[in-house]
């Protein structure tokens, strides 16, 4: 076992496309990462470059104590799971788990007890003897994990492997992949574009922009205190408004409301942006005016969509009757709810919540 | 929609007229080789089998008569041929597809297009040249004079650059990850899934081959080398005797047992082999 670091890890392509623009990450051992981050932000790029499908420009992997950039894919004691599976289409499932440790030597009983192994791990042992063609896409999904099991490496790679399931056994796998890992305690770094995913599946969560990295931290760490105004509204569903405010003494004016917060070192009359979670906004007395332009039922939960002043809002109201559309009420923010960014590099601002 | 049954009606008919129109000449052949000479030299052609099948045919297998071999040589011949240009020509335009689609090198798309104009370069096009090398190789009469010239294919090579690049890419990365290097994901892999591609280009290949003329009648002069086609166009142009019209319409008939037979063989997977599209 061991644990996986970048270190300012870059890639531009021969077009002079910057995919990439200096990584640097941790992953201990035994963690499961997840990267995750819109199509484009270079995630995949990250993880195509651990497994060595794509060159190094500058920055440095380092797998255990060894360091990687040059060393051929096989010989990285990696595995790698891939969105459309990739299962050799001509072998049976036996063969397909089989292969990598025949083109490594291993001796014919020890792949024979290692493939019954995974198989078993996995529930495919009725299916060996199966063609690819011949399973569904969760056996398929499985069997790509079996050839990444039996190798036994040192790092799991998972390629948005769940995005070609149907939603209900995407979250089955979810939680079989999540369990696997937990007991294998394989190191493991997983890109997907679905934060959701993200969010239920990472010990460490890093969520990348335009080739760099915005967060790393725990899930409830970067749902909670997200570092940038890019963060806050890309994790969580809906994601999180974001108003124009500016600092009054004791807190922050939104419109016509003035919501306390603490604010070190903003003077008054500061131009700041307000972000607020749907589900942190509560139906009050008095607040901030909103109006409801259409609500959404969601059954547990209902979304309320309209405008506070000049910009688009979401409220997230328990179950019920109130308010009806067209209705004009009254929002109160929960207290240490409140998220300040800077409008001009979106970075998080003060040490609210 | 309701009208189907009916509807299919005309379009069988033509059908059943093309195939007659197509199937006649080879019933005569047919015919025609179980007749002595006599009843088809009198100008009448029967239409119904004679008695002479069995007669005509070893005559024509086993006696060096018109075409100075017996028809079983030249058979060989033609199989041997033909088989050298169809193997052959799969395995070139496999490596040659490979290099092409999964290997960067200078020059590649140059490579690609040399490839692609030698299209528009056919044997009876570059046959002098190509006659010049044969004989200074001392080909000529040899089994690789027939075959060697006819082996490069801009066509197959084509054929299976298309179909190398429907092959998913992620398949590639997991053999790398996996472990083989170019030459196991070659034979482990590509060779494997280009089966049907290959079935097809093997039925297409052979009757090419099967069928050339031009090139065997150049580069053989001596009669034991000669292939069924040549000595089947030798038998009808004798001058200085009768042709005996029944061992030529049961030379033809040989001569159509090989093709027909690879066809039938490979039917089904040439069919998928041009039609598959699933992966």
């Amino acid at each position: 076992m061991a644990g996986l670091a970048l270190e300012q890890l870059r890639k531009t392509y021969a077009g002079g496309v910057e995919a990439v623009r200096g990584v640097s990450l941790d992953v201990p051992d035994g963690a499961f990462c997840v990267l995750v981050g819109p199509s484009g932000c270079g995630k995949s790029t990250v993880l195509r470059m651990i497994a060595g499908l794509e060159t190094v420009t500058s920055g440095a992997i380092t797998i255990g104590s060894r360091t990687v950039n040059e060393v051929e894919p096989a010989d990285r004691d990696i595995a790698m799971v891939f969105q459309n599976y990739a299962l050799y289409p001509h072998m049976r499932v036996y063969d397909n788990l089989a292969y990598g440790l025949r083109n490594r030597g291993t001796p014919r009983p020890e792949i024979e007890t290692r493939v019954r192994e995974a198989a078993r791990m996995l529930g495919l042992e009725t299916m060996l003897d199966r063609y690819p063609r011949q399973l569904s896409g969760g056996q398929r999904q499985r069997v790509a994990m079996g050839r990444a099991i039996v190798r036994k490496p040192q790092v799991f790679l998972f390629d948005e492997p769940l995005s070609n399931l149907d939603a209900k056994l995407r979250v089955q796998m979810r939680v079989e992949i999540r369990r696997l890992q937990r007991s294998l305690g394989v190191t493991t770094v997983y890109v997907t574009h679905d934060q959701v995913e993200a969010m239920t599946m990472a010990d460490r969560l890093v969520v990348m922009n335009g080739g760099r990295i915005e967060q790393v931290g725990t899930p409830i760490e970067i749902y909670r205190r997200p570092a940038t105004r890019y963060v806050a509204t890309f994790m969580g569903s809906p994601p999180m408004n974001i108003l124009p405010a500016e600092v009054v003494p004791g807190g922050v004016r939104i419109e016509d409301a003035t919501i306390p917060v603490a604010t070190p070192g903003l003077a008054p009359g500061a131009a700041v942006e307000a972000g607020i979670r749907p589900e942190d906004l509560r139906l009050a007395p008095e607040g901030l005016a909103f109006g409801v332009a259409f609500v959404e039922e969601l059954g547990a939960t209902r979304l309320l969509h309209g405008r506070l002043g000049g910009a688009e809002l979401v409220v997230q109201v328990p179950a019920g009757p109130e308010p009806a559309e067209g209705a004009a009420i009254r929002l109160a923010v929960a207290p240490g709810a409140l998220h300040l960014f800077d409008p001009g590099t979106g970075q998080r601002l003060g040490m609210p919540g | 929609m309701e009208n189907r049954r009916f509807g299919n009606l005309i379009p069988h008919l033509v059908l059943c007229f093309g195939v007659g129109v197509v199937a006649f000449p080879v019933y005569l052949a047919l015919i025609g080789s179980t007749h002595d000479a006599a009843t088809i030299a009198n100008g009448r052609m029967p239409l119904w089998p004679g008695s002479h099948a069995l007669e005509t045919y070893r005559r024509a297998l086993t006696e060096s008569g018109m075409a100075g071999v017996p028809v079983a040589t030249m058979l060989l011949n033609s199989t041997i041929t033909a088989l050298a240009i169809a193997l052959g020509k799969i395995a070139i335009s496999l490596l040659s597809a490979y290099a092409l689609i999964y290997f960067r090198f200078p020059f590649r798309q140059t490579a690609f297009w040399a490839i692609f104009v030698t299209l528009m370069l056919p044997v009876e096009v570059r046959i002098y040249p190509t006659y010049k090398v044969a004989a200074d190789l001392n080909l000529l009469d040899t089994y690789a004079g027939l075959a060697l010239p006819l082996i490069a294919s801009a066509t197959a090579t084509l054929l299976f650059r298309q179909f190398f690049l429907t092959v998913p890419n992620e398949l590639v990365e997991a053999s790398r990850i996996d472990g083989a290097g170019p030459v196991r994901f070659f034979l482990d892999t590509l060779v494997p899934l280009s089966r049907t591609t290959m079935a097809a280009l093997f039925v297409i290949q052979f009757l090419y081959g099967w069928n050339q003329y031009l090139w065997p009648l150049l580069v053989t002069t001596r009669d034991d080398m000669q292939t069924v086609v040549i000595g089947l166009r030798k038998m009808t142009s004798i001058t200085d005797q009768l042709t005996e019209w029944q061992i030529v319409m049961a030379t033809a008939v040989l001569a159509m047992l090989p093709p027909v037979f690879v066809v039938f063989a490979m039917q089904k997977l040439f069919v998928r082999g041009l039609v598959e599209t699933e992966k």
